[in-house]
Protein backbone atom coordinates (compact mmCIF):
# COMPACT_ATOMS: atom_id res chain seq x y z
CA UNK A 1 0.00 0.00 0.00
CA UNK A 2 1.67 3.06 -0.85
CA UNK A 3 1.67 6.35 1.30
CA UNK A 4 -1.45 9.17 0.28
CA UNK A 5 0.56 11.66 -1.61
CA UNK A 6 -1.49 14.70 0.05
CA UNK A 7 -3.08 14.49 3.43
CA UNK A 8 -5.68 16.55 4.91
CA UNK A 9 -6.84 17.23 8.46
CA UNK A 10 -9.31 19.63 9.60
CA UNK A 11 -7.99 22.39 7.67
CA UNK A 12 -8.96 26.43 8.48
CA UNK A 13 -7.51 28.75 6.59
CA UNK A 14 -8.37 32.57 7.27
CA UNK A 15 -7.16 35.69 4.91
CA UNK A 16 -6.58 38.52 7.41
CA UNK A 17 -7.98 42.02 5.49
CA UNK A 18 -6.69 44.38 7.59
CA UNK A 19 -8.18 48.21 6.65
CA UNK A 20 -6.28 50.24 9.36
CA UNK A 21 -3.31 49.72 10.76
CA UNK A 22 -4.26 49.74 14.05
CA UNK A 23 -6.99 48.08 13.91
CA UNK A 24 -7.89 44.28 14.62
CA UNK A 25 -7.32 42.57 11.19
CA UNK A 26 -10.42 41.27 10.17
CA UNK A 27 -10.70 37.07 9.34
CA UNK A 28 -12.16 35.95 6.26
CA UNK A 29 -11.82 32.03 6.25
CA UNK A 30 -11.50 30.75 3.14
CA UNK A 31 -10.87 27.33 3.84
CA UNK A 32 -13.46 25.90 6.54
CA UNK A 33 -12.20 22.38 8.17
CA UNK A 34 -11.57 20.13 4.91
CA UNK A 35 -10.56 16.67 5.65
CA UNK A 36 -9.46 14.73 2.55
CA UNK A 37 -6.57 12.54 0.95
CA UNK A 38 -5.14 11.74 -2.15
CA UNK A 39 -4.00 8.74 -3.39
CA UNK A 40 -0.70 8.49 -4.94
CA UNK A 41 -1.23 8.25 -8.59
CA UNK A 42 -4.72 9.84 -9.08
CA UNK A 43 -6.34 12.35 -11.34
CA UNK A 44 -8.46 14.19 -9.23
CA UNK A 45 -10.67 17.24 -9.81
CA UNK A 46 -11.71 20.00 -7.70
CA UNK A 47 -15.00 21.83 -8.94
CA UNK A 48 -16.63 24.91 -6.54
CA UNK A 49 -17.84 28.06 -8.08
CA UNK A 50 -15.93 31.41 -7.70
CA UNK A 51 -14.55 31.92 -4.44
CA UNK A 52 -15.65 28.89 -2.94
CA UNK A 53 -11.50 28.25 -1.67
CA UNK A 54 -10.24 25.89 -4.85
CA UNK A 55 -7.31 28.33 -5.65
CA UNK A 56 -6.61 29.21 -1.43
CA UNK A 57 -6.52 25.13 -1.15
CA UNK A 58 -3.93 24.93 -4.10
CA UNK A 59 -1.92 27.43 -2.67
CA UNK A 60 -1.65 25.34 0.50
CA UNK A 61 -0.72 22.44 -1.03
CA UNK A 62 2.35 24.62 -2.36
CA UNK A 63 2.63 26.06 0.71
CA UNK A 64 2.62 29.61 -0.95
CA UNK A 65 0.25 30.26 1.96
CA UNK A 66 0.33 28.16 5.50
CA UNK A 67 -2.69 26.92 7.35
CA UNK A 68 -4.40 28.76 10.40
CA UNK A 69 -5.02 25.66 11.94
CA UNK A 70 -5.22 21.71 10.93
CA UNK A 71 -2.84 20.00 9.14
CA UNK A 72 -1.26 19.67 5.27
CA UNK A 73 1.40 16.73 4.66
CA UNK A 74 2.17 16.33 1.08
CA UNK A 75 4.28 13.19 0.01
CA UNK A 76 4.97 12.33 3.87
CA UNK A 77 5.94 16.35 4.85
CA UNK A 78 3.93 18.83 6.90
CA UNK A 79 3.72 22.06 5.31
CA UNK A 80 3.80 23.84 8.47
CA UNK A 81 7.63 23.28 9.16
CA UNK A 82 9.73 26.30 7.30
CA UNK A 83 12.45 23.37 6.49
CA UNK A 84 10.22 21.39 4.21
CA UNK A 85 9.43 23.84 2.19
CA UNK A 86 11.82 23.72 -1.17
CA UNK A 87 11.14 19.83 -1.11
CA UNK A 88 7.31 20.70 -0.96
CA UNK A 89 7.65 22.79 -3.84
CA UNK A 90 9.57 20.65 -5.97
CA UNK A 91 7.45 17.23 -5.22
CA UNK A 92 4.11 19.14 -5.61
CA UNK A 93 4.17 21.49 -8.57
CA UNK A 94 1.76 23.99 -9.41
CA UNK A 95 0.84 25.53 -12.28
CA UNK A 96 -1.43 28.35 -13.05
CA UNK A 97 -4.29 29.92 -15.02
CA UNK A 98 -3.10 33.03 -16.25
CA UNK A 99 -0.01 31.31 -19.38
CA UNK A 100 1.23 35.24 -19.72
CA UNK A 101 2.31 35.42 -15.81
CA UNK A 102 4.42 32.77 -15.08
CA UNK A 103 6.64 31.98 -18.07
CA UNK A 104 10.24 33.90 -16.52
CA UNK A 105 12.61 33.17 -19.82
CA UNK A 106 12.61 34.45 -23.09
CA UNK A 107 13.19 31.25 -24.25
CA UNK A 108 10.82 27.98 -24.20
CA UNK A 109 13.94 26.02 -23.16
CA UNK A 110 15.50 28.41 -20.81
CA UNK A 111 11.85 28.78 -18.92
CA UNK A 112 11.86 25.18 -18.53
CA UNK A 113 15.38 25.03 -16.89
CA UNK A 114 14.40 27.78 -14.49
CA UNK A 115 12.64 25.72 -11.70
CA UNK A 116 16.13 22.96 -11.99
CA UNK A 117 18.38 25.57 -11.60
CA UNK A 118 16.76 26.71 -8.22
CA UNK A 119 16.98 23.91 -6.46
CA UNK A 120 20.84 23.23 -7.89
CA UNK A 121 20.03 20.51 -10.32
CA UNK A 122 24.14 20.27 -12.39
CA UNK A 123 23.73 22.10 -15.69
CA UNK A 124 24.26 18.15 -17.85
CA UNK A 125 21.25 17.26 -15.54
CA UNK A 126 18.99 20.59 -16.08
CA UNK A 127 19.82 19.80 -20.42
CA UNK A 128 18.83 16.50 -19.87
CA UNK A 129 15.53 16.83 -17.62
CA UNK A 130 14.67 20.17 -20.38
CA UNK A 131 14.83 17.57 -23.28
CA UNK A 132 12.80 14.77 -21.35
CA UNK A 133 10.20 17.18 -19.91
CA UNK A 134 9.57 19.32 -23.66
CA UNK A 135 8.85 16.07 -25.17
CA UNK A 136 6.51 14.51 -22.45
CA UNK A 137 4.18 17.89 -23.23
CA UNK A 138 4.90 17.41 -26.86
CA UNK A 139 6.46 21.33 -26.83
CA UNK A 140 10.45 20.07 -27.96
CA UNK A 141 10.21 21.17 -31.34
CA UNK A 142 9.87 24.69 -29.87
CA UNK A 143 12.41 24.86 -27.26
CA UNK A 144 14.49 27.73 -29.34
CA UNK A 145 11.07 30.22 -29.63
CA UNK A 146 9.91 32.94 -27.30
CA UNK A 147 7.46 32.10 -25.30
CA UNK A 148 5.28 35.23 -26.97
CA UNK A 149 4.91 33.93 -30.39
CA UNK A 150 3.26 30.57 -28.78
CA UNK A 151 -0.52 30.03 -28.55
CA UNK A 152 -2.20 29.79 -25.07
CA UNK A 153 -2.31 26.06 -25.10
CA UNK A 154 1.52 25.87 -25.95
CA UNK A 155 2.39 28.32 -23.34
CA UNK A 156 0.48 26.32 -20.89
CA UNK A 157 2.23 23.02 -21.69
CA UNK A 158 5.46 24.69 -21.56
CA UNK A 159 4.46 25.68 -17.95
CA UNK A 160 3.28 22.17 -17.43
CA UNK A 161 6.90 20.76 -18.73
CA UNK A 162 8.79 23.38 -16.46
CA UNK A 163 7.01 22.03 -13.33
CA UNK A 164 7.54 18.35 -14.73
CA UNK A 165 11.20 19.22 -14.85
CA UNK A 166 11.35 19.54 -11.48
CA UNK A 167 10.45 15.41 -11.27
CA UNK A 168 7.48 16.41 -8.87
CA UNK A 169 5.34 13.48 -7.90
CA UNK A 170 2.48 15.80 -7.93
CA UNK A 171 1.18 18.79 -10.13
CA UNK A 172 -1.33 20.68 -9.14
CA UNK A 173 -3.43 23.01 -11.77
CA UNK A 174 -5.47 25.59 -10.92
CA UNK A 175 -7.95 26.32 -13.61
CA UNK A 176 -5.11 25.92 -16.09
CA UNK A 177 -7.86 26.28 -19.65
CA UNK A 178 -9.92 28.90 -18.07
CA UNK A 179 -7.94 31.37 -20.55
CA UNK A 180 -7.83 28.87 -23.49
CA UNK A 181 -9.47 28.34 -26.70
CA UNK A 182 -11.45 25.18 -27.26
CA UNK A 183 -8.48 23.05 -29.25
CA UNK A 184 -5.95 24.65 -26.41
CA UNK A 185 -7.91 23.29 -23.48
CA UNK A 186 -8.58 19.76 -25.42
CA UNK A 187 -4.56 19.88 -25.77
CA UNK A 188 -3.68 20.51 -22.04
CA UNK A 189 -5.84 18.29 -20.74
CA UNK A 190 -4.81 15.25 -22.95
CA UNK A 191 -1.05 16.32 -22.26
CA UNK A 192 -1.82 16.59 -18.15
CA UNK A 193 -3.88 12.97 -18.57
CA UNK A 194 -0.78 11.23 -20.41
CA UNK A 195 1.23 12.26 -17.61
CA UNK A 196 -0.74 11.27 -15.08
CA UNK A 197 -0.64 7.45 -16.97
CA UNK A 198 2.12 7.26 -18.59
CA UNK A 199 4.36 8.90 -15.72
CA UNK A 200 2.23 8.09 -12.67
CA UNK A 201 2.26 11.86 -11.86
CA UNK A 202 -0.84 12.48 -9.35
CA UNK A 203 -2.76 15.16 -10.88
CA UNK A 204 -5.18 17.65 -9.15
CA UNK A 205 -6.96 19.79 -11.68
CA UNK A 206 -8.96 22.47 -10.79
CA UNK A 207 -11.72 23.67 -12.82
CA UNK A 208 -14.66 24.88 -14.26
CA UNK A 209 -15.09 23.05 -17.36
CA UNK A 210 -17.37 19.99 -16.29
CA UNK A 211 -16.48 17.79 -19.48
CA UNK A 212 -12.79 18.04 -17.52
CA UNK A 213 -13.58 15.99 -14.87
CA UNK A 214 -15.39 12.94 -15.83
CA UNK A 215 -11.87 11.04 -16.63
CA UNK A 216 -10.93 11.61 -13.02
CA UNK A 217 -10.66 9.30 -10.58
CA UNK A 218 -11.72 11.43 -7.71
CA UNK A 219 -14.02 14.56 -7.25
CA UNK A 220 -14.11 16.86 -4.93
CA UNK A 221 -16.75 19.83 -4.89
CA UNK A 222 -16.07 22.72 -2.94
CA UNK A 223 -18.47 25.40 -1.29
CA UNK A 224 -17.77 28.18 1.08
CA UNK A 225 -14.79 26.61 1.81
CA UNK A 226 -16.05 23.29 2.22
CA UNK A 227 -15.86 20.01 0.53
CA UNK A 228 -19.66 19.88 -0.59
CA UNK A 229 -19.40 16.89 -2.45
CA UNK A 230 -17.22 13.95 -3.23
CA UNK A 231 -16.79 10.78 -4.76
CA UNK A 232 -16.19 9.13 -8.53
CA UNK A 233 -17.29 11.65 -11.29
CA UNK A 234 -20.70 9.15 -11.59
CA UNK A 235 -21.27 9.80 -8.05
CA UNK A 236 -20.90 13.01 -7.74
CA UNK A 237 -22.62 13.99 -11.37
CA UNK A 238 -25.54 11.50 -10.33
CA UNK A 239 -26.56 14.31 -7.60
CA UNK A 240 -27.49 17.05 -10.47
CA UNK A 241 -29.92 18.75 -7.68
CA UNK A 242 -27.59 19.27 -4.91
CA UNK A 243 -25.09 20.16 -7.22
CA UNK A 244 -27.55 22.89 -8.93
CA UNK A 245 -27.97 24.16 -5.64
CA UNK A 246 -24.85 24.80 -5.03
CA UNK A 247 -24.64 26.40 -8.63
CA UNK A 248 -22.73 24.26 -10.53
CA UNK A 249 -23.86 22.87 -14.00
CA UNK A 250 -22.93 19.22 -14.48
CA UNK A 251 -21.75 18.20 -18.22
CA UNK A 252 -24.60 18.70 -20.85
CA UNK A 253 -25.19 15.26 -21.73
CA UNK A 254 -25.31 14.44 -18.10
CA UNK A 255 -28.07 16.85 -17.28
CA UNK A 256 -30.06 15.72 -20.62
CA UNK A 257 -30.00 12.35 -19.22
CA UNK A 258 -31.20 13.67 -16.04
CA UNK A 259 -33.94 15.95 -17.40
CA UNK A 260 -34.82 12.71 -19.82
CA UNK A 261 -35.39 10.55 -16.47
CA UNK A 262 -37.23 13.15 -14.86
CA UNK A 263 -39.49 12.61 -18.28
CA UNK A 264 -39.87 9.05 -17.20
CA UNK A 265 -37.25 7.60 -19.65
CA UNK A 266 -35.73 4.25 -17.92
CA UNK A 267 -32.13 5.90 -17.87
CA UNK A 268 -29.43 5.23 -15.27
CA UNK A 269 -28.30 8.01 -13.03
CA UNK A 270 -24.75 9.97 -13.77
CA UNK A 271 -24.75 9.35 -17.54
CA UNK A 272 -20.91 11.48 -18.00
CA UNK A 273 -20.50 11.23 -22.30
CA UNK A 274 -21.92 11.69 -25.23
CA UNK A 275 -20.71 8.14 -26.53
CA UNK A 276 -21.98 6.80 -23.18
CA UNK A 277 -25.56 8.18 -23.60
CA UNK A 278 -25.82 7.27 -27.22
CA UNK A 279 -25.44 3.44 -25.95
CA UNK A 280 -27.55 3.47 -23.25
CA UNK A 281 -30.49 5.30 -25.68
CA UNK A 282 -29.13 2.29 -28.27
CA UNK A 283 -30.16 -0.05 -25.84
CA UNK A 284 -33.33 1.88 -25.04
CA UNK A 285 -34.44 1.89 -28.90
CA UNK A 286 -33.61 -2.23 -28.99
CA UNK A 287 -35.46 -2.87 -25.95
CA UNK A 288 -38.68 -1.21 -26.44
CA UNK A 289 -40.50 -2.95 -29.53
CA UNK A 290 -42.96 -0.04 -30.20
CA UNK A 291 -41.72 3.21 -28.55
CA UNK A 292 -44.33 6.18 -28.21
CA UNK A 293 -43.91 8.69 -30.57
CA UNK A 294 -43.16 11.40 -28.85
CA UNK A 295 -40.25 10.07 -27.41
CA UNK A 296 -39.16 8.55 -30.77
CA UNK A 297 -39.54 12.54 -32.16
CA UNK A 298 -37.61 13.89 -28.78
CA UNK A 299 -34.78 11.17 -29.37
CA UNK A 300 -34.76 12.63 -33.21
CA UNK A 301 -33.98 15.88 -31.50
CA UNK A 302 -31.58 14.56 -28.80
CA UNK A 303 -29.23 12.97 -31.93
CA UNK A 304 -29.47 15.82 -33.83
CA UNK A 305 -28.48 18.16 -30.80
CA UNK A 306 -25.73 15.32 -29.87
CA UNK A 307 -24.23 15.13 -33.32
CA UNK A 308 -23.44 19.00 -32.82
CA UNK A 309 -21.86 18.23 -29.27
CA UNK A 310 -20.15 15.36 -29.82
CA UNK A 311 -16.58 15.61 -29.13
CA UNK B 1 3.09 49.59 -32.83
CA UNK B 2 6.08 50.35 -34.81
CA UNK B 3 8.84 48.49 -35.00
CA UNK B 4 11.83 49.85 -33.12
CA UNK B 5 14.53 48.03 -33.97
CA UNK B 6 17.34 49.16 -31.83
CA UNK B 7 18.05 47.09 -28.86
CA UNK B 8 16.43 44.06 -30.83
CA UNK B 9 17.85 40.49 -31.38
CA UNK B 10 18.84 39.43 -34.83
CA UNK B 11 19.41 35.87 -35.01
CA UNK B 12 22.03 34.65 -37.21
CA UNK B 13 24.66 32.04 -36.80
CA UNK B 14 28.05 33.86 -36.72
CA UNK B 15 31.18 33.99 -34.89
CA UNK B 16 30.26 37.51 -33.34
CA UNK B 17 26.52 35.66 -32.25
CA UNK B 18 29.04 32.71 -30.65
CA UNK B 19 30.80 35.10 -29.09
CA UNK B 20 30.65 34.71 -24.93
CA UNK B 21 28.37 37.79 -23.94
CA UNK B 22 31.38 38.96 -21.79
CA UNK B 23 33.83 39.82 -24.79
CA UNK B 24 31.16 41.55 -26.51
CA UNK B 25 29.72 43.39 -22.98
CA UNK B 26 33.75 44.74 -22.69
CA UNK B 27 34.28 45.39 -26.60
CA UNK B 28 31.72 47.44 -26.95
CA UNK B 29 32.97 49.29 -23.71
CA UNK B 30 36.68 49.56 -25.20
CA UNK B 31 35.04 50.31 -28.57
CA UNK B 32 33.54 53.21 -26.82
CA UNK B 33 36.63 54.37 -24.96
CA UNK B 34 38.43 54.31 -28.13
CA UNK B 35 36.23 56.81 -30.02
CA UNK B 36 36.32 59.27 -26.83
CA UNK B 37 40.02 59.32 -27.09
CA UNK B 38 40.78 61.44 -29.92
CA UNK B 39 39.27 64.01 -32.20
CA UNK B 40 40.60 62.84 -35.78
CA UNK B 41 39.41 61.58 -38.62
CA UNK B 42 42.19 59.49 -39.55
CA UNK B 43 41.04 57.53 -35.71
CA UNK B 44 37.96 57.58 -36.68
CA UNK B 45 38.78 55.90 -39.98
CA UNK B 46 40.48 53.43 -38.06
CA UNK B 47 37.21 52.23 -35.91
CA UNK B 48 34.97 52.65 -38.78
CA UNK B 49 37.24 50.45 -40.59
CA UNK B 50 36.99 47.61 -37.30
CA UNK B 51 33.47 48.46 -37.31
CA UNK B 52 32.71 47.50 -40.58
CA UNK B 53 34.42 44.47 -40.34
CA UNK B 54 32.86 43.54 -37.44
CA UNK B 55 29.51 44.11 -38.87
CA UNK B 56 30.77 42.07 -42.14
CA UNK B 57 31.81 39.15 -39.38
CA UNK B 58 27.73 39.37 -37.63
CA UNK B 59 26.24 39.07 -40.69
CA UNK B 60 23.18 40.99 -39.56
CA UNK B 61 22.34 43.20 -42.53
CA UNK B 62 23.69 46.78 -42.70
CA UNK B 63 20.15 48.06 -43.72
CA UNK B 64 18.63 46.59 -41.02
CA UNK B 65 21.53 48.57 -38.95
CA UNK B 66 21.17 51.49 -40.39
CA UNK B 67 16.88 51.33 -39.68
CA UNK B 68 17.87 51.59 -36.02
CA UNK B 69 19.47 55.32 -37.33
CA UNK B 70 16.70 57.02 -38.03
CA UNK B 71 14.69 57.10 -34.95
CA UNK B 72 17.69 59.05 -33.75
CA UNK B 73 18.21 61.19 -36.92
CA UNK B 74 16.59 64.42 -35.53
CA UNK B 75 18.75 64.41 -32.48
CA UNK B 76 21.69 64.01 -34.89
CA UNK B 77 20.58 66.68 -37.04
CA UNK B 78 19.88 69.15 -34.18
CA UNK B 79 23.35 68.59 -32.56
CA UNK B 80 24.95 68.80 -35.62
CA UNK B 81 23.41 72.05 -36.11
CA UNK B 82 24.44 73.40 -33.23
CA UNK B 83 27.92 72.82 -33.57
CA UNK B 84 27.68 74.35 -36.99
CA UNK B 85 26.12 77.65 -35.80
CA UNK B 86 27.77 78.41 -32.49
CA UNK B 87 31.28 77.39 -32.47
CA UNK B 88 33.41 80.14 -32.78
CA UNK B 89 36.90 79.95 -35.35
CA UNK B 90 39.75 81.43 -36.87
CA UNK B 91 38.22 81.16 -40.58
CA UNK B 92 34.48 82.97 -40.72
CA UNK B 93 33.11 81.95 -43.15
CA UNK B 94 29.56 83.28 -42.69
CA UNK B 95 27.60 85.45 -39.91
CA UNK B 96 24.13 86.53 -39.12
CA UNK B 97 23.23 87.53 -35.95
CA UNK B 98 24.26 84.98 -33.38
CA UNK B 99 25.01 82.43 -35.90
CA UNK B 100 27.87 81.69 -37.70
CA UNK B 101 29.69 79.04 -39.73
CA UNK B 102 33.40 78.78 -38.99
CA UNK B 103 36.17 76.40 -39.70
CA UNK B 104 36.15 74.78 -36.28
CA UNK B 105 32.51 74.39 -36.32
CA UNK B 106 32.06 72.52 -39.92
CA UNK B 107 34.87 70.39 -38.12
CA UNK B 108 33.35 70.03 -34.78
CA UNK B 109 29.74 68.92 -36.46
CA UNK B 110 31.21 66.27 -38.61
CA UNK B 111 33.17 65.21 -35.69
CA UNK B 112 29.65 64.75 -33.92
CA UNK B 113 27.48 63.23 -36.02
CA UNK B 114 30.34 60.85 -37.07
CA UNK B 115 31.05 59.88 -33.06
CA UNK B 116 27.31 59.50 -32.79
CA UNK B 117 26.72 57.76 -35.78
CA UNK B 118 29.56 55.36 -34.70
CA UNK B 119 28.38 55.32 -30.92
CA UNK B 120 24.92 53.95 -31.86
CA UNK B 121 25.74 51.48 -34.62
CA UNK B 122 28.40 50.46 -32.02
CA UNK B 123 26.79 49.69 -29.21
CA UNK B 124 23.41 48.88 -30.90
CA UNK B 125 25.73 45.47 -32.97
CA UNK B 126 26.00 44.30 -29.32
CA UNK B 127 22.31 43.82 -28.66
CA UNK B 128 21.76 43.09 -32.73
CA UNK B 129 24.30 39.49 -31.72
CA UNK B 130 23.11 38.98 -27.99
CA UNK B 131 19.86 37.54 -26.42
CA UNK B 132 18.81 39.37 -23.44
CA UNK B 133 19.17 36.63 -21.48
CA UNK B 134 23.02 36.29 -22.57
CA UNK B 135 23.26 39.97 -22.01
CA UNK B 136 21.56 39.43 -18.07
CA UNK B 137 23.97 36.40 -17.84
CA UNK B 138 26.80 38.12 -18.96
CA UNK B 139 26.37 41.05 -16.96
CA UNK B 140 25.72 39.58 -13.81
CA UNK B 141 29.20 37.27 -14.51
CA UNK B 142 31.15 40.61 -15.30
CA UNK B 143 29.55 42.55 -12.00
CA UNK B 144 29.93 39.49 -9.18
CA UNK B 145 33.20 41.28 -7.95
CA UNK B 146 30.55 43.74 -6.59
CA UNK B 147 28.84 41.12 -4.81
CA UNK B 148 31.01 40.90 -1.73
CA UNK B 149 30.65 45.25 -1.84
CA UNK B 150 26.62 44.34 -0.70
CA UNK B 151 25.91 44.84 -4.42
CA UNK B 152 22.52 42.87 -5.43
CA UNK B 153 23.83 41.75 -8.68
CA UNK B 154 22.28 38.53 -9.20
CA UNK B 155 18.69 40.94 -7.78
CA UNK B 156 19.96 43.29 -10.62
CA UNK B 157 20.58 40.86 -13.27
CA UNK B 158 17.02 38.62 -12.39
CA UNK B 159 14.79 42.10 -12.59
CA UNK B 160 16.41 43.10 -16.06
CA UNK B 161 15.82 39.52 -17.64
CA UNK B 162 12.31 39.76 -16.25
CA UNK B 163 11.40 43.22 -17.62
CA UNK B 164 12.62 42.14 -21.07
CA UNK B 165 10.33 39.53 -21.13
CA UNK B 166 7.70 41.45 -20.18
CA UNK B 167 8.07 44.93 -22.11
CA UNK B 168 6.59 43.23 -25.07
CA UNK B 169 3.61 41.58 -23.16
CA UNK B 170 2.93 45.55 -21.85
CA UNK B 171 3.47 47.11 -25.24
CA UNK B 172 0.78 44.60 -26.60
CA UNK B 173 -1.92 45.58 -23.79
CA UNK B 174 -0.94 48.99 -24.04
CA UNK B 175 -2.13 48.51 -27.35
CA UNK B 176 -5.25 46.67 -26.38
CA UNK B 177 -6.29 49.10 -24.02
CA UNK B 178 -5.43 52.10 -26.46
CA UNK B 179 -7.99 50.34 -28.76
CA UNK B 180 -10.58 49.54 -26.28
CA UNK B 181 -10.69 53.34 -25.26
CA UNK B 182 -10.78 54.36 -28.62
CA UNK B 183 -13.47 52.34 -29.50
CA UNK B 184 -15.14 53.95 -26.47
CA UNK B 185 -14.60 57.42 -28.27
CA UNK B 186 -11.37 58.20 -26.53
CA UNK B 187 -8.65 59.86 -28.54
CA UNK B 188 -4.69 60.34 -27.59
CA UNK B 189 -3.77 62.88 -30.13
CA UNK B 190 -5.60 65.72 -29.94
CA UNK B 191 -6.11 68.81 -27.74
CA UNK B 192 -3.26 70.53 -26.27
CA UNK B 193 -0.89 69.06 -24.30
CA UNK B 194 -2.69 69.09 -20.87
CA UNK B 195 -5.84 67.41 -22.96
CA UNK B 196 -3.22 64.71 -24.15
CA UNK B 197 -1.76 63.92 -20.61
CA UNK B 198 -5.35 63.63 -19.75
CA UNK B 199 -6.57 61.73 -22.04
CA UNK B 200 -3.66 59.15 -20.79
CA UNK B 201 -4.79 58.43 -17.61
CA UNK B 202 -7.70 55.79 -18.56
CA UNK B 203 -5.21 54.54 -20.47
CA UNK B 204 -2.19 54.20 -17.79
CA UNK B 205 -4.55 53.34 -14.56
CA UNK B 206 -5.81 49.49 -16.19
CA UNK B 207 -2.04 49.13 -17.13
CA UNK B 208 -0.78 49.47 -14.43
CA UNK B 209 -3.40 47.81 -12.65
CA UNK B 210 -2.32 44.90 -14.68
CA UNK B 211 1.16 45.61 -14.37
CA UNK B 212 1.00 45.36 -10.50
CA UNK B 213 -1.46 41.94 -10.75
CA UNK B 214 1.19 40.55 -13.51
CA UNK B 215 4.06 41.42 -10.91
CA UNK B 216 2.15 39.21 -8.29
CA UNK B 217 1.40 36.47 -10.08
CA UNK B 218 4.91 35.93 -11.64
CA UNK B 219 6.38 36.29 -8.12
CA UNK B 220 3.79 33.73 -7.13
CA UNK B 221 4.75 31.84 -10.02
CA UNK B 222 8.50 31.64 -9.69
CA UNK B 223 8.23 30.67 -5.68
CA UNK B 224 6.25 27.82 -7.21
CA UNK B 225 9.41 26.88 -8.77
CA UNK B 226 11.12 27.01 -5.99
CA UNK B 227 13.31 30.48 -6.51
CA UNK B 228 14.65 31.54 -3.38
CA UNK B 229 17.40 34.06 -4.72
CA UNK B 230 21.04 33.73 -6.46
CA UNK B 231 22.03 31.19 -3.24
CA UNK B 232 22.61 27.77 -4.51
CA UNK B 233 21.52 28.17 -8.12
CA UNK B 234 23.06 26.13 -10.37
CA UNK B 235 22.80 27.64 -13.99
CA UNK B 236 21.50 25.97 -17.54
CA UNK B 237 23.67 27.80 -19.64
CA UNK B 238 27.05 28.93 -17.19
CA UNK B 239 29.12 31.57 -19.17
CA UNK B 240 32.52 29.45 -20.12
CA UNK B 241 34.82 31.12 -22.47
CA UNK B 242 36.19 29.19 -25.76
CA UNK B 243 39.47 30.01 -27.01
CA UNK B 244 37.57 32.55 -29.77
CA UNK B 245 36.93 34.48 -26.34
CA UNK B 246 40.44 35.00 -25.94
CA UNK B 247 41.32 35.48 -29.21
CA UNK B 248 38.53 38.13 -29.50
CA UNK B 249 39.84 39.99 -26.57
CA UNK B 250 43.62 40.33 -28.12
CA UNK B 251 41.72 41.27 -31.18
CA UNK B 252 40.53 44.22 -28.84
CA UNK B 253 43.54 45.12 -27.18
CA UNK B 254 45.23 45.18 -31.01
CA UNK B 255 42.62 47.45 -32.14
CA UNK B 256 42.91 49.65 -29.30
CA UNK B 257 46.84 50.14 -29.72
CA UNK B 258 46.27 50.60 -33.33
CA UNK B 259 43.68 53.48 -32.34
CA UNK B 260 45.86 54.89 -29.57
CA UNK B 261 49.29 54.57 -32.17
CA UNK B 262 47.30 56.37 -35.23
CA UNK B 263 45.98 59.24 -32.53
CA UNK B 264 49.23 59.66 -30.00
CA UNK B 265 52.04 58.58 -32.59
CA UNK B 266 51.44 60.04 -35.96
CA UNK B 267 49.21 62.63 -34.64
CA UNK B 268 47.05 62.19 -37.88
N1 LIG C 1 -5.65 37.62 -1.01
C1 LIG C 1 -6.87 37.53 -0.46
N2 LIG C 1 -7.21 38.32 0.57
C2 LIG C 1 -8.42 38.22 1.14
N3 LIG C 1 -9.39 37.38 0.73
C3 LIG C 1 -9.12 36.57 -0.30
C4 LIG C 1 -7.85 36.61 -0.97
N4 LIG C 1 -7.86 35.70 -1.96
C5 LIG C 1 -9.08 35.12 -1.93
N5 LIG C 1 -9.84 35.63 -0.95
C6 LIG C 1 -11.20 35.22 -0.62
O1 LIG C 1 -11.18 33.87 -0.23
C7 LIG C 1 -12.27 33.17 -0.80
C8 LIG C 1 -11.78 32.02 -1.61
O2 LIG C 1 -11.08 32.50 -2.73
P1 LIG C 1 -10.38 31.59 -3.80
O3 LIG C 1 -9.57 32.46 -4.68
O4 LIG C 1 -9.70 30.49 -3.12
O5 LIG C 1 -11.62 31.03 -4.60
P2 LIG C 1 -11.68 30.16 -5.92
O6 LIG C 1 -12.55 29.00 -5.62
O7 LIG C 1 -10.34 29.89 -6.42
O8 LIG C 1 -12.44 31.10 -6.92
P3 LIG C 1 -12.28 31.28 -8.50
O9 LIG C 1 -13.11 30.25 -9.13
O10 LIG C 1 -12.82 32.63 -8.75
O11 LIG C 1 -10.83 31.19 -8.83
C9 LIG C 1 -13.07 34.18 -1.58
O12 LIG C 1 -14.15 34.60 -0.80
C10 LIG C 1 -12.11 35.32 -1.81
O13 LIG C 1 -12.80 36.54 -1.82
MG1 LIG D 1 -9.23 30.42 -8.22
Amino acid sequence: MKNPMIQVKNLIYDYLISKNEDEEPERHRAIDDVTLTVETGDFIAILGHNGSGKSTFAKQINVLLKPTSGTLIVGGMDTADEKNLLPIRQTAGMVFQNPDNQIIATIVEEDVGFGPENIGVPTDEIWKRVEKSLSSVGMLHYRKHSPNRLSGGQKQRVAIAGVMAMKPDCIVLDEPTAMLDPAGRKDVIATVRELNEKENVTVILITHYMDEVVFADKVFVMDAGRIALQGTPREVFSQVEKLKEIGLDVPQVTELAHELKEEGLPLPDGILTPEEFREEIEKLWQSSAEMSPTSILKEADLKSRLSIRSI
Amino acid sequence: MREITIGQYYPAESVIHRLDPRVKLVGTLVYIISLFLFKSFSCYFVVAAFLFTVILLSKVPLGYILRGLKTIIFLLLFMSMFNLFFTPGDVVYWKGGPFQITDAGIRNAGFMALRLILLIIGSSLMTFTTTPNQLTDGLESLLKPFKKLGLPVHEVAMMMSIALRFIPILMEETNKIMMAQMARGASFDEGNLIQKAKSLVPLLVPLFVSAFRRADDLAMAMEARCYHGGEGRTKMKPLRYQSRDYIAYVVMLLYLATVIFTGKVLYL
